[in-house]
């Protein structure tokens, strides 16, 4: 299963808790919360600050800590081919998952928001994969993706089509990685609209029924205006989940060949854990966080506008 | 009249194509399923003949002789257990606390907490490993566990779920001055069931299929978790000789999830929809 947190409504949740207590406010009450703060301060914000402070030293995991460089590691990330790379990639991939995600996964909850069987059995279908690890979902499809005896060259050979390997094409092994993925969790944005579907009163259906109104024209006139919030979460989501790349190239491709499929996180991960330059990594993930941050904001800023437009 | 038929007509079409789709997502699946009861001779030869025999279930026999994914099932068992059990202690206090009580700087922390939700794990993977490291703590338990303790969509979910649960009984033994702590126990914890089964099915699976955190810290084989050690036996993929030993190791460390989102789905779509079950 990937890293996903589903969307809760912050901004209600804010404001309701601040109102939900009951009784009168007391220190003693903060102890139900002070285990998990402490736990997320010591295991998040700390390393936070930690991580800004390293991405501005010399820190190697076996020599140790040389002192700081100042912006050092940050101008020699972006003199690094290989992690402009990355970022290409990243945001390549970021482009080729996200309107999949959203188009195929709009596309599954409404033909399948339904109480018949099929659809429940549909519906666990295409959930199923996303239980998987990502360590199972990489060993099946570098199976199916086999040059020789793969399920994909295989099919593919039927129809006279031979020497598939996308795995080692320059131009195919991203696109590779991005369906594999799409496959795996496809069920986070399916299960995301069902739900925001089934909030939609059934009466305005019943209105559109009597009205004779075309399947085509209430799913647009109706469906869609009534989901586009969520329209825009799935797409934020699925944004910063897939800036997050990492399992799926590391284990299909190792990010070659010749870099073209290289994410950012593996980068993180060579600079930091391979040649154990722990500054340099830690800058890294500062641009990959600021890198996500922008990206959701940039597409949170744009749904809202066509929301209120 | 004819307006009546064309609805039938389309619903066929859309069924069939979300059939077809559901086809190709099986596909790789049961492909790899059948291929992993075929000897390893027939399968360097051809992958094609899926249903035809010779069968033969040395591939998973080979799987059990190899001790090792034993140790990492065990592993990975204990780490999905323990963060399972310490992520709801922690979610439950502090989602009541949110939920119902009220105490000075209760506003900034739940923004603490909202805001520890936008801080993805690879942005402080680095830091997190240096901290282990200067606590000496790699290759340890406590290590695979504690960092996810600290994702706060348990809290979030357990939030929502307690701020649902009418008040007025919690009210009532306030009056009679029973303590918060008290409260807590006897009345609202076992109203939280059906929510604590979501959120600690969510929480093992999650664990169980963690892979960057275990990469990162189990750097020795013995502590390494089912999800790592399986990846470690990937790399030498291009020799084809054990490719139904590969197949049948997927399945192998695939099955039991499945089988367990088979019993669990209600919970586990419930976590994903961001929806504690009732």
């Amino acid at each position: 299963m990937s890293t996903a947190a589903a969307p809760l409504p912050a901004g209600r949740a804010t404001d309701a808790s601040m109102r939900g207590g009951i009784g009168q406010p007391a220190w003693a009450n903060m102890l139900f919360v002070l285990p998990y703060i402490v736990v997320a301060i010591g295991l998040v914000v700390v390393p936070m600050v930690l991580g800004i402070w390293l991405s501005f030293q010399d820190y190697d995991m076996l020599g140790g800590w040389n002192g700081g460089v100042a912006f050092d590691n940050y101008v020699n990330l972006f003199g690094d081919r290989i992690f402009l790379g990355t970022i290409a990639n990243t945001l390549l991939f970021v482009l080729m998952t996200t309107p999949a995600f959203v188009v195929i996964g709009l596309f599954l909850a409404i033909t399948l928001n339904g109480h018949l069987r099929r659809h429940a059995v549909l519906r666990s279908v295409f959930f199923a994969s996303s239980v998987l690890s990502v360590t199972v979902v990489t060993l099946i499809w570098r199976l199916v993706y086999l040059p020789d005896h793969g399920l994909l060259a295989d099919i593919t050979g039927l129809v006279g089509i031979h020497g598939i390997d996308p795995v080692t094409s320059p131009t195919w092994a991203l696109p590779a990685i991005a369906v594999v993925t799409v496959w795996w969790i496809i069920g986070l944005p399916m299960t995301l609209f069902l739900a925001a579907l089934q909030q939609i009163p059934p009466e305005i259906y019943e209105a559109a029924a009597l009205d004779r109104a075309s399947r085509w024209r209430t799913l647009v006139s109706i469906t869609l205006p009534s989901i586009c919030r969520t329209v825009v979460v799935v797409a934020v989501l699925e944004i910063i989940l897939q800036f997050q790349l990492f399992g799926q190239a590391l284990l299909i491709t190792g990010g070659g060949p010749d870099n073209r499929s290289r994410p950012m996180v593996q980068y993180i991960y060579e600079s930091g854990f391979r040649d154990l330059q722990l500054g340099y990594a830690a800058a890294a993930s500062q641009v990959l966080f600021a890198l996500m941050l922008v990206a959701a904001l940039v597409q949170f800023s744009l749904g809202r506008q066509r929301g209120e437009a | 009249m004819q307006d009546d038929s064309r609805p039938a007509t389309g619903d066929r079409l859309i069924l069939g194509a979300v059939v077809l789709l559901a086809v190709l997502w099986i596909a790789p699946i049961a492909w790899v399923v059948g291929l992993s009861f075929k000897p390893n001779e027939v399968l360097m030869r051809s992958t094609g003949g899926l249903i035809f025999p010779p069968f033969t279930l040395k591939n998973y026999t080979d799987i059990l002789n190899s001790s090792a994914v034993f140790g990492w099932m065990l592993n990975s068992a204990i780490v999905a257990a323990g963060q399972m059990a310490l992520t709801l202690v922690l979610a439950s206090l502090a989602g009541y606390g949110f939920a119902r009580t009220n105490f000075p700087g209760k506003a900034p922390l739940f923004v603490l907490t909202l805001g520890v939700l936008a801080v993805p794990e690879q942005a402080i993977i680095v830091p997190l490993h240096t901290m282990f490291s200067w606590l000496d703590l790699h290759n340890t338990y406590a290590a695979l566990i504690a960092p996810r303790l600290a994702f706060p969509f348990g809290v979030l979910l357990m939030t929502q779920y307690f701020r649902a649960i009418s008040p007025e009984i919690e009210e009532a033994a306030l009056l009679d001055n029973a303590s918060r702590l008290k409260i807590f126990f006897r009345i609202v914890l076992p109203l939280s069931i059906p929510a604590q089964a979501t959120l600690g099915i969510y929480t093992f699976l999650h664990a169980w299929n963690d892979y960057f955190w275990p990469l990162v810290s189990a750097t020795r084989p013995e502590m390494y978790t089912l999800t790592v050690g399986l990846a470690s036996m990937q790399t030498n993929f291009a020799q084809t000789e054990g490719l139904g030993f590969l197949m049948a190791q997927a399945v192998f460390a695939g099955l039991p999830v499945l089988v367990l989102y088979l019993f669990f789905q209600r919970h586990i779509v419930a976590a994903v929809a961001g929806a504690p079950t009732r």
